[in-house]
């Protein structure tokens, strides 16, 4: 039945809502600010896979020309991300993101 | 066929997504984030995106996912982290139902609008006519339309670069006041019941913090 009826765009949405979902609720339980940048980039794929099928089902080539600026956006983030992880980890290599209590001073 | 594709790559970019969560070690979530970002890019084949699909395994796979399991292998953080502990009480169950919440929304959004996508279409023109293949079309866009655009990212990049140099720099002073917090609040009662020599280390830290 289920292979019979075809593939449906909207498959592709729910699996990319699920895709970024799974990243948030990552982002917000773990601790280690690598594994938080890493669900950050599942946000991001979730968000262009989205761009690509509304591009498919709108049948317009902008969706995909979007996408060409998120991945720019997202070599941006991650080389100052993992910038600033690195000089942070370098003084404290047990450091987690609960260590922002420490800006209270 | 599509239907086909699409169960597998949708598997593994599933099992990837909660691999990246679930893994109590960095490199292993590296790793499955590699998994997901080659579903997604088996996805983008299966909807005629040819050209995303290799950007995608080039870029994101290919640099992005070594950059982290550089700088995971650099610091020397690749041990595992503890899953059972909840720092925070309830933020767990919270940010489980925070999740399921974000992936009710989107799909209650599209049910309503009967699975069909009811946005208008812009005038940038089809994704991939008879003759015109999607790189074709994505690069007509890029340097007529979105010219502008793609000047900024570029300056956007530039800026990027610097800032990582900037970061890496050994620069010890601007490095310490940056990260050089105050080591852990326990370390404070110890010194204050000495008496003399107390004060003077007290004084101490004070002046170079305030220098």
């Amino acid at each position: 039945m289920l292979l019979a009826a075809g593939v449906e765009p909207s498959w592709y949405l729910v699996l990319a809502s699920a895709l970024f979902a799974i990243g948030a609720t990552g982002l917000l339980i773990r601790r280690n600010p690598l594994v938080m940048f890493m669900c950050v980039e599942l946000m991001l794929n979730a968000v262009t896979l989205t761009f690509v099928t509304f591009s498919r089902m709108l049948d317009d080539i902008g969706g995909q020309a979007v996408v060409v600026f998120v991945l720019v956006v997202a070599a941006a983030e991650v080389v100052v991300g993992l910038g600033i992880i690195v000089a942070i980890l370098r003084r404290r290599p047990d450091a987690t993101a609960d260590d922002l209590a420490l800006l209270k001073g | 066929m599509e239907t086909f594709v699409f169960l597998v790559a949708a598997a593994i970019c599933l099992a990837g997504a909660f691999g990246v969560v679930l893994s109590k070690n960095p490199v292993h979530s590296a790793l499955s984030l590699v998994g997901t970002l080659f579903g997604v890019a088996v996805l983008f084949v299966a909807q005629n995106a040819n050209f995303l699909a290799a950007v995608q395994v080039i870029i994101y796979a290919g640099a992005i996912v070594v950059l982290f399991l550089f700088v995971i292998m650099l610091l020397g953080v690749d041990r595992a982290e503890d899953l059972k502990v909840d720092p925070l009480v309830g933020q767990r169950a919270a940010a489980i139902v925070a999740g399921v919440a974000i992936f009710a929304l989107p799909v209650a959004a599209l049910a309503a609008t009967g699975w069909e996508a009811t946005g208008a279409v812009s005038n940038l023109g089809p994704v991939a006519a008879s003759d015109v293949p999607d790189i074709e079309g994505i690069g007509r866009v890029l340097f007529t339309r979105y010219i502008f655009a793609l000047e900024i990212t570029s300056i956007l990049l530039a800026i990027a670069v610097v800032g990582a140099v900037m970061l890496a720099k050994k620069s010890p002073r601007a490095v310490d006041m940056i990260v050089d917090l105050p080591a852990r609040q326990v370390a404070e009662p110890v010194t204050a019941d000495v008496d003399g020599p107390g004060d003077a280390t007290a004084d101490a830290p004070s002046e170079e913090g305030t220098a």
